[in-house]
């Protein structure tokens, strides 16, 4: 009884499934078919003429992407953009996790915005896959062109093509809370110079007890150790990755030393709880509470930071001193496929200049991304501020075109051997390293 | 013959709109996808000409692949059981139509009418060990000294996810087999009592043996839906702790966005397709079985 309607449905169903995931992947297959970028396109390669250096403000509607991690830098230059000028941008904020996925199903269909920011880490990917246009000639024509933030730049080069400026930068340094520093009976104006000092400081705010904790750090977040480990290798004048970015060197005796101390951390429960499960999406959520003495954190969350936290800022520092900083944030280009270059260009040339840069990114604290720049009549007010300012010349940032697969991706090798290390005993460290270089070799 | 032929005409009339729609969104799709499988094709840059069989073969020496297969069948095991179990249960209990059955049908059903991402969501603010309210709520109760971590070993991992589908899904599951229960005459409840049946005998010979058309739809749809697990897993693990709980759809989701290699994505997707109608057919095979007996 009832077998017409039992059988019918499950088929039905069954269909429908196969239906959804095909269609997942008609979607991606519809964007794949066109052509890819046919070189650098558009009427943005010419480049060299006198007006290129200020582009065209003559009321064009800019579109422009940008990822939420950095979506108010964006906003904030956007809207003070828009007031001041005939052009005007729009903006649409994209979710982190989804960005890439978004701009490869866009570039495949030709879909692209005009304008479009990148973690600065995927910028090769982009680059090598011709979805920017070439900017050499405009940014060679900016005066200020030797003085933008070199590691982005050179992030955005390809085949000696310029292709991509510096949009926010977000530097990683350390947060230490001056109150809990007082109360542990630390020296607040004393923040750690070498590995140990912070081994030392974690460990003396953490025996405060009461809910408070040492340091924090999100461990199951592959992005989040790139971004605040790798400094402290680098500050010991080491590197991690080799030149064209196809092998890793984090078994190092360094590495190792940096790992080894974050075990300590864990063994000893000096850590914040949910260090073991932080995906990311809070970590830097947890510092603000006031309840951590000492950690890593992005430069740009410093004017997040609530009124009443007394928080010093100071460089990562490596295992035996020395500092260092990840140069992260978003990178910008124009697409190739983009009609309005030279507009898309007045808004970039903008976006770098004085006034920008002061009145918009400085008094937001956040990073400028002029060297030039870095001491201003906001930086003046905040020497936190110059700290992170002048960090931009000590700092890396790396280049690899298997970037995200082998050091973001959840379930890629990097994160493995982060947990190995750190919540494991370590021993697996030179294999997992291996499997590393592995991916980026792929 | 006249009227015949325009009769024809008719019904292919009436079928074609469904025609044109599996056409365009299977078929075509479908194609695609195994052009894609055979060919080197990065997200980014597109068709770069054939290279059959490399997708297939990068796909299945994955350091990833099989763990995942066998998660994702360890998974759908897990979840069909207690999920079919569960709902039988509350369709039991909310069979018979005395007062108060409606509300908790309907409170039952309700967890089935949000969609799997938000209620992925929600699980996850529930079940953070830094934020959310449920290990803090423990901690106050003093059950536990420290934060609870729900999702900080596979094992929990495993079961929080469960949990959470299990929550969601029960209330559909119980009115698929409601459905079915209310179907069954009374007469032949009223006869077995009239002979003396125990209520495990009238259970075991007469509900489950009419039951059986509405259970084959539940499992079905529960296995098929379950090999296909994506959201939960996306949301709450992302595949984590240590890689634990990968399932075959998310390295799907993995070749294509994060390794951004459409050709490596579509091989995999294909053979989930092959081993998804095999796995159907076969289930199809023994419930027809089960049917004729």
């Amino acid at each position: 009884m009832g077998s017409p309607a039992g059988s019918q449905g499950p088929v039905r169903r069954l269909v429908t499934a196969a239906v959804a995931l095909i269609a997942a992947m008609g979607l991606a297959t519809a964007c794949g078919s066109g052509d890819g970028g046919s070189g650098d396109g558009g009427s943005g390669g010419g480049g060299g003429r006198a007006a290129d250096a200020k582009g065209v403000d003559d009321g064009t509607t800019l579109t422009m992407w940008t990822r939420a991690a950095t979506r108010p830098q964006s906003e904030a230059l956007v809207k003070a953009y828009n007031a001041s000028h005939e052009n005007k941008v729009e903006l649409t904020v994209i979710p982190t996790d989804d960005y890439q996925a978004k701009v490869g199903a866009a570039a495949g269909s030709r879909d692209l915005p005009d304008l479009f920011a990148s973690d600065v880490v995927f910028v090769p990917n982009y680059t090598s896959s011709s979805l920017f246009a070439d900017l050499t000639d405009r940014i060679d024509a900016l005066p200020f062109a030797d003085d933008l933030a070199q590691s982005h730049i050179k992030a955005g080069t390809y085949e000696d093509k310029k292709y991509v400026v510096p949009h926010t930068l977000d530097l990683s340094v350390l947060f230490y809370n001056k109150d809990l520093y007082r109360r542990a009976k630390l020296d607040p104006e004393k923040p750690p110079a070498t590995l140990a000092e912070w081994d030392e400081q974690a460990r003396a705010v953490d025996a405060l007890g009461g809910g408070v904790n040492g340091t924090f750090f999100g461990g199951n977040c592959g992005g989040c150790g790139v971004f605040t480990w790798w400094p402290s290798i680098w500050a010991a004048g080491e590197d991690v990755l080799n030149e064209d970015g196809t092998e890793a060197t984090l078994d190092s005796a360094t590495a190792k030393k940096v790992y080894d101390t974050y075990r300590g951390w864990v063994d000893d429960d000096i850590v914040a709880p949910g260090a073991r499960d932080e995906t990311g999406a809070t970590w830097t959520g947890v510092f603000p509470k006031g309840k951590v003495g000492v950690m890593p954190m992005p430069s740009t969350t410093l004017g997040l930071m609530p009124k009443d936290l007394d928080l010093g800022v100071a460089p990562i520092p490596g295992p035996d001193g020395g500092k260092s900083t990840f140069v992260g944030g978003d990178a910008i280009g124009i697409s190739a496929t983009s009609e309005s270059a030279d507009q898309a260009w007045n808004f970039l040339a903008w976006s770098l200049g004085d006034e920008a840069q002061v009145d918009v990114v400085a008094a937001h604290k956040d990073v400028v991304a002029r060297t030039d720049l870095a001491s201003n009549k906001h930086s003046a007010a905040d020497p936190r501020l110059v700290t992170i300012n002048k960090l931009v010349a000590d700092g890396h940032t790396p280049y690899a075109l298997k970037f995200g697969q082998t050091f973001n991706d959840p379930n890629g090798p990097w994160l493995t051997l982060m947990r190995d290390a750190v919540f494991g005993d370590g021993a697996s460290v030179d294999k997992d390293n291996d499997a590393v270089s592995a991916s980026l070799a792929d | 013959m006249q009227v015949r032929a325009s009769r024809k005409v008719q019904g292919l009339g009436y079928a074609a709109p469904t025609a044109v729609f599996v056409a365009v969104f299977f078929l075509l799709p479908l194609l695609l996808v195994g052009q894609m499988s055979l060919n080197d094709w990065p997200l980014l840059a597109g068709d770069q000409g054939g290279n059959a069989p490399e997708n297939y073969t990068d796909v299945t020496d994955g350091p990833l692949f099989w763990p995942a297969v066998r998660f994702t069948l360890l998974y759908t095991g897990i979840v069909t059981v207690v999920l079919l179990g569960l709902a039988l249960l509350l369709a039991l209990l909310v069979q018979e139509s005395r007062p108060g059955a409606g509300f908790f049908r309907t409170v039952y059903f309700l967890p089935g009418a949000l969609g799997l991402a938000s209620a992925s969501l929600l699980f996850w603010g529930l079940y953070s060990p830094t934020t959310g309210p449920l290990s803090r709520a423990l901690e106050r109760l003093g059950l536990v000294d420290d934060p609870v971590s729900f999702l900080g070993s596979p094992t929990s991992a495993l079961l929080s996810t469960v949990f959470l589908v299990v929550w969601k899904f029960a209330g559909f599951y119980m009115l698929i087999l409601l459905v079915g229960l209310q179907r069954i005459p009374h007469e032949v409840y009223e006869a077995a009592r009239i002979d003396g049946a125990s209520r495990a005998q009238i259970f075991r010979g007469i509900t489950l043996p009419l039951l059986k058309p509405s259970l084959a739809l539940s499992l079905l749809l529960c296995v098929t839906g379950s090999l296909l697990a994506f959201d939960q897993f996306f949301v709450l693990t992302k595949g984590g702790p240590d890689n634990s709980t990968v399932t075959v759809v998310q390295l799907v989701y993995r070749e294509a966005f994060q390794r951004l290699d459409l050709g490596t994505a579509a091989a995999l997707s294909i053979i989930v397709l092959a081993a998804l109608l095999l796995l159907n057919a076969l289930q199809f095979r023994g419930l027809r079985r089960a049917d004729e007996s």
